[in-house]
This record gives structure tokens, sequence and C-alpha cells, in this order.
């Protein structure tokens, strides 16, 4: 016999459930944004008021933002698995783990995505960008780039959700398979804020693409082995 | 399919040098029920743990309702179910949340009517819409009970399924377990409390140090 549900429909009900903790608390979510706009107004802070060069350096503060926050926000996704070993909980119910690999990483992703969102004013306010060039690009360069922070984030917040620094081990092992990721959405988004001439956001948005590709196919596969004890 | 509920075959749990379960052989007949004895430490949470597929063994063969708990854990899973020291419930959500969670992963045909008479039968219907953060360990424990009930397993697995509870929650968990298994459910039963638990199962394992011995 196989769980009664399908894969998607666990993952929608992960997913749905990871949004209902957060509505009900709005802990998560409240942090992020103070900690993520905080970060923001440092960076300017530290670069002085030549607008210049603020405008110039917008995109890799708007993405170094998101990438600090995000360690806080996929710690917090699983501590509430790890609580009364939710986690294990949801195995025994059961429920497919990869159903719940896609449904914390779209709870990631669309809570970093939301994030994103509220950051883009405090960017244009903080280092004077234009966010209308490409809109429609801009919000796709976002979405890729969260999502690709959480395929891997979400794998490896799970494998260091019971470890003992776990706070300090998260951003060890994510940070350095994060680079490229970090340096195409970054290079994209300059590309929002600024003029193409040598149209080159379309290659950026392929290697977004490609790193989404590989670390949720990766994660999709060794899931169910970190999921589950020996 | 095997007629036992349970059937371990020589198996062995290990956690790093230590060895909580140490080649344990026994079985259980289906509709019959266990009670599992021993001090702390003696590894009646970590076989509770195998038997619910939480856990695997590092040797041996453990067979559930004839599926073997490892390779078979997929088609396993729906039939058992564990109430175990971890309430497996997530903290900010309410008790009708949890439950109606559990239901809809499930697949139960109505599962807000389900979740409503399960807290009516535990008595959380008046607690339905509190967080469980908010709960006491007794009332954690009747919805994790709530939840066990809810999946109707074949074989249940309790471990310490009276701590924490009022001389009311005590005997109503009596009860529970009498019905359980007069529906023809295998309940194994890990206690301290070796009187009751010797009037509600037919068969005894005593551990020590992850061994089969004898009871004292």
């Amino acid at each position: 016999m196989t769980p009664k549900i399908s894969l998607l429909a666990a993952a929608w009900l992960v997913l749905k459930k990871d949004w209902q903790i957060e509505w009900r608390t709005r802990a998560r979510l409240t942090a992020l944004i103070f900690f993520s706009g905080a970060t923001l107004l440092l960076f300017s802070f530290a670069m002085g008021p030549d607008v210049t060069s603020l405008r110039a350096h917008a995109h890799g503060y708007l993405w170094l933002g998101l990438l600090f926050a995000s360690v806080l926000s996929l710690g917090e996704s699983f501590r509430i698995e790890s609580e009364n070993q939710a986690l294990t909980g949801l195995v025994l119910t059961p429920v497919e783990p990869r159903a719940i690999f896609i449904g914390k990483v779209l709870g990631n992703a669309s809570m970093l995505f939301v994030l994103s969102l509220v950051l883009l004013p405090i960017t244009v306010g903080l280092y004077d960008v234009t966010l209308t060039r490409v809109p429609h690009l801009l919000l796709l360069v976002l979405f890729l780039g969260v999502l690709g922070i959480s395929a891997p984030g979400t794998v490896y917040s799970a494998i260091s959700a019971n470890a003992r620094a776990r706070d300090v081990m998260l951003p060890l092992l994510l940070f350095p398979v994060l680079v490229p990721l970090l340096l195409a959405a970054a290079s994209a988004t300059k590309l929002t804020f600024q003029p193409d001439p040598q149209d080159q956001l379309g290659s950026w948005l392929k290697l977004l693409i490609a790193f989404d590709l590989i670390y949720l196919s990766v994660g999709f596969l060794v899931f169910p082995k970190i999921a589950e004890e020996d | 399919m095997s007629a036992l509920a349970v059937e371990a075959i020589d198996i062995s749990k290990r956690f790093g040098a230590r060895w909580a379960i140490s080649r344990l052989s026994f079985s259980l007949e289906q509709g019959r029920s266990l009670l599992l004895t021993g001090h702390n430490g003696s590894g009646k949470t970590t076989l509770l743990r195998i038997i619910s597929t939480a856990a695997f063994p590092t040797a041996g063969t453990l067979k559930v309702l004839g599926f073997d708990s490892k390779k078979q854990r997929d088609s396993l899973r729906p039939s058992v179910a564990l109430v175990s020291h971890a309430s497996f419930h997530y903290e900010d959500l309410t008790a009708a949340q949890n439950l109606l969670l559990s239901a809809k992963f499930l697949g139960v045909k109505d599962p807000a009517a389900t979740v409503k008479e399960l807290l009516e039968r535990m008595g959380l219907a008046a607690r339905a819409d509190s967080a469980v953060r908010q709960f006491s360990a007794g009332m954690r424990k009747r919805l994790a009970i709530a939840r066990l009930l809810m999946k109707a397993p074949k074989v249940a697995l309790l471990d310490e399924p009276f701590g924490e509870l009022d001389p009311a929650g005590i005997l109503q968990m009596e009860q529970l377990i009498r019905s359980l298994q007069a529906q023809g459910t295998s309940v194994v039963l890990a206690t301290h409390l070796i009187e009751q638990g010797l009037t509600l199962t037919q068969e005894r394992l005593h551990l020590e140090a992850g061994r089969k011995v004898s009871p004292s």
C-alpha cells in the first residue's frame, strides 16, 4: 500500500501547513523583513553618500540581504520540524519524503519571494535604482534566485537541524554552494536595474534555471535519506 | 501474509559504539498484545521506534504484519502507529489543525467531522482551537492518541501511555487500549506500571541493556 494522496497533493499540504504556522505567529516574516531591511541600511551606511556608487552596487546588496535572511528563514523552517520530532511524525503518517521536500522548498521560496518584494521599495529608497525598466524580468530573476537558494537550502537545513552547532553549520554548508547562484542572480538583477546593451540577461537567466533544476533534482533524490533515520 | 503482527529475527541496533538492542528475537501474533518492560535505557523506546519504522535495525530482520520493516516500509506505515515521548505535533498549530493535517494526509473522507469526533472522544473539544504550545503534557498525550485512533492501525505502539495522565485519563487510556484490542489491533505497550500493563496484555518481553531476559 502507498500513501493515499498524490505526491503533489501532499506537497501542497506541507506548503499550506508552513504558511498556516507563519500566519498564526507571523514571527518569521516579520523578523526577516527587519533583519534584511537593517542589512540593506547598513550596507548603504558603509558605502557612504555617493549615490552613483550605491546605485552601481544595489543588485549585490539586495542579494546579500536576501542570502543572509535566507539562513534565518531556512533554519526556522526546520526548527518547527525538529520540535516534537514533527518531521518523523510526517514520515510515519505516512507522507512521501519527496513530497515534504517539494513542499518545504516551495514554502521557503515563497517566503523569500515575499521578502524580496518587500525589499524592492527599500532598495529604491536607499540606492536610488529603477525598477520599472523590465519589471516582469526582475520578478522572474527574483523568483528563480530564491528558488535556487531554497532547493539546496532545504537539504542543508534538514541536515543541520539536529546538529549541535546548527546555526553555524547551515551557512558553512550553504554559502559555498550558492556562489554561482549569487553571481547569476546579482548579475541578472543588475541588468534589470540598468540597460542591457549586450543582451546578457538571457544567459544569466539560463544559468539560474540550470542551477535550480540541478539542485531541485539533487534534493529530490537525496531528501528521503536525510528525512529518515538509518 | 503472515499471521504474525511482529517478528524480530536476531535484530540489533547500534548508536555509535553503544548497542541499544542486541541480538533480539521475538514474535507476536496478530490480535495479541505485548507488554514491554525494562529499566530506563533498556531499549524499549528504541524497539518501539524500530517497529514503527522511525528507525531501522543495524542488523537482523524485522517483519511487521509480514512486511520487512526497512525494505517494505511504505507498505507497512499506513498500518502501524506510534505514540511516543515526542508528540509529533506542530506547536504553533491548534489541536484541530494538527489533526486535520493528519486526516488530509491519510485521505480521510470527511476530515472535519472525523477531527471533531476524535477531539470530543478525547475530551479536547473545548480546546480544539488552542495552539498545542498551550497544552499540558496530559493534553498532548490525548491529542497523540487521537491521531493514533484516526489511523486505525493494525499494530499500535504505545510508549509510556499512562505517563502525564490524571486518574481519569489513565482509566480512559485503559478503555481505549481495550477497544483497540477488541477491533483486532495488536498493542505493544511499554510502561513502568507493570501490574497495569499485565492486565492489558497477553505477552511480556523484558529487556535489559537491549537483550531479552526473564523478568525478575
